[in-house]
């Protein structure tokens, strides 16, 4: 099992959402993050003058799937999540020991 | 003379209209401020309608208004309401009861002591914010009221105009804001690290009590429900709308046209016409409130910019600097046909000087007597929160509250 995070543009996430349904993948956390990468900050207004955040708000995607599911399910965010621009996000993949269904107990390859 | 119900009926509104504008203050100044200091940020608004609101009743209302001492300050007449009831004074807006010059009054003295906590949100000791409004009360706001509002008040008497407080509330509330700020010194963090508003749509609600209550604060100074009250009313709507657009005008200019920027200008627009709005005609106000929003959006730029003061909610830039111009665009576009006061450009050039004798004289009294004030509030309980405090934020520090709740929901 491998779990996927993935760091997406927030107006992605119909898409991105959509495509991992159509594969079957419907399970996901989604979680509203801030962060920065290439795409540096943008400049803001105060009542003079600006300032600079360069954390901009992302949104955090969060699956677990099988090892020989993990090239379709990358494959369907990277398609629907990418404009080409600086800010289209990251993509990680990292293993997963063990995973539990809380309501009927079952384990791994039977709870993802 | 007797009671004039129209009128009566129109002060107490005018009353509870200006007292709206210290809650309204509480959001605005509250929005500006970072997440973990909202609610203290609000809180300084709320405590001093509580402590002003008690301490005008008992003598501060006397030291302004009570029988002249000099030319200086009211003498003690009028303590707890002493010789104020329901008929009227003899001297001040005859047609309504006393009591209700008095509470129209007191809702001034309470939004000018709140409006000097924008400039100390963030780091000002709660206790020491207490101590320091109180004395400030009663040793600057009552003696400049008097000054000249009160009866044989010396900038009375020398023929200065401020029609509703551009220098009682505004100048004495911007320099004395400017004054503490050099005593209780920077945030943690200033400048450089971004303190971010943290609820511009507060902001935006909080202007718009102000500009609501501002009826009452610039058409009640009539202290009468007649032709003058109106002329305040229309010119006090045509500046605040003149100087709102103006500001967001510069800051398209500069970037993109800003909410923050556009209600700060009306505000701006409100204070300059506040010394103006009964002795200028009301198209004056078009020109007030294009160069007041000008003259605060630049005083920002340099004071906080370039200066590098902390004045965390710009209310010098604000209210001390759309204050001197309000005193200053009153001498110059005072119109007899409105308050039977010429300005410079009816040929009365004199005026000018006279508006400038006042600013100065209550900018520098109000700067020196808060520097006096505030360190002795310094050296007694001390005026700063520690560091700790003031990173984790006043809300929990001082109030063990916060704005907003937490995980569970």
């Amino acid at each position: 099992m491998k779990k996927i995070e993935a760091i997406i543009r927030e107006e992605k996430l119909d898409a991105v959402k959509k495509a991992l349904e159509e594969k079957s993948y419907f399970g996901l956390t989604v979680s509203e993050v801030m962060g920065r990468g290439k795409q540096k900050g943008i400049s803001l207004q105060w009542r003079a003058g600006e300032y600079r955040v360069d954390l901009l708000p992302k949104l955090k995607l969060e699956l677990v799937v099988l090892d020989e599911d993990v090239d379709v399910a990358i494959d369907a965010i990277v398609r629907n999540a990418r404009t080409g621009e600086a800010g289209d996000g990251k993509i990680f993949v990292l293993p997963v020991e063990h995973s539990v269904r809380v309501r009927t107990g079952d384990r791994d390859e039977n709870a993802i | 003379m007797s009671i004039d119900t129209g009128d009566t009926a129109w002060v107490l509104v005018s009353s509870a209209l200006v007292l709206l504008m210290t809650p309204g203050l509480a959001l605005f100044y509250g929005g500006m401020a970072r997440r973990k200091n909202l609610l203290s940020t609000m809180m300084m608004s709320f405590a001093v309608m509580g402590l002003v609101g008690v301490l005008w009743v008992l003598w501060g209302y006397s030291f302004a208004f009570g029988a002249d001492e000099g030319g200086l300050i009211g003498g003690f007449n009028f303590l707890g309401l002493l010789n104020v009831g329901m008929d009227p004074s003899d001297t001040y807006a005859t047609t309504i009861p006393h009591l209700v010059f008095m509470a129209f009054q007191g809702m001034f003295a309470i939004i000018t002591v709140a409006l000097i906590s924008g400039a100390v949100v963030e780091r000002i000791k709660f206790s020491a914010l207490l101590l320091f409004s109180a004395l400030w009360m009663t040793v600057v706001y009552s003696p400049v009221a008097h000054w000249v509002w009160g009866s044989g008040g010396w900038l009375a008497g020398l023929g200065a105009l401020d029609f509703a407080g551009g220098a009682v509330v505004h100048i004495n509330a911007g320099v004395s804001a400017l004054a503490l700020v050099m005593l209780l010194g920077k945030r943690k963090g200033f400048p450089g690290h971004v303190m971010e508003a943290n609820n511009i749509p507060l902001v935006a609600l909080g202007a718009g009590l102000l500009w609501f209550g501002w009826f009452g604060f610039n058409a009640g100074s009539a202290l009468a429900a007649n032709g003058l009250a109106a002329n305040a009313f229309v010119a006090t709507n045509l500046s605040a709308a003149t100087a709102g657009f103006t500001w967001m005008v510069i800051s398209w200019l500069h970037n993109r046209p800003s909410l923050l920027g556009t209600v700060t200008g009306a505000v701006a627009g409100l204070v300059a016409i506040t010394p103006a709005a009964g002795f200028v005609t009301p198209l004056a106000a078009i020109p007030i409130g294009i160069i007041v929003s000008v003259a605060c959006y630049y005083a920002i730029v340099l004071m906080k910019n370039k200066l590098g003061f902390d004045d965390s909610l710009d209310v010098f830039a604000v209210h001390g600097v759309g204050g001197i111009w309000g005193a200053l665009a009153t001498g110059i576009f005072a119109s007899s046909a409105i308050g039977g006061k010429p300005g410079l450009i009816e040929g009365n050039a004199a005026q000018v000087l006279t508006q400038l004798i006042g600013i100065v004289a209550v900018g520098a009294f109000a700067f020196i007597a808060t520097l006096i004030i505030g360190k002795l509030v310094d050296v007694t309980i001390g005026l700063r929160v520690g560091q700790d405090e003031e990173m984790v934020g006043l809300d929990l520090s001082q109030h063990g509250e916060r704005a907003y709740g937490g995980l569970l929901r």
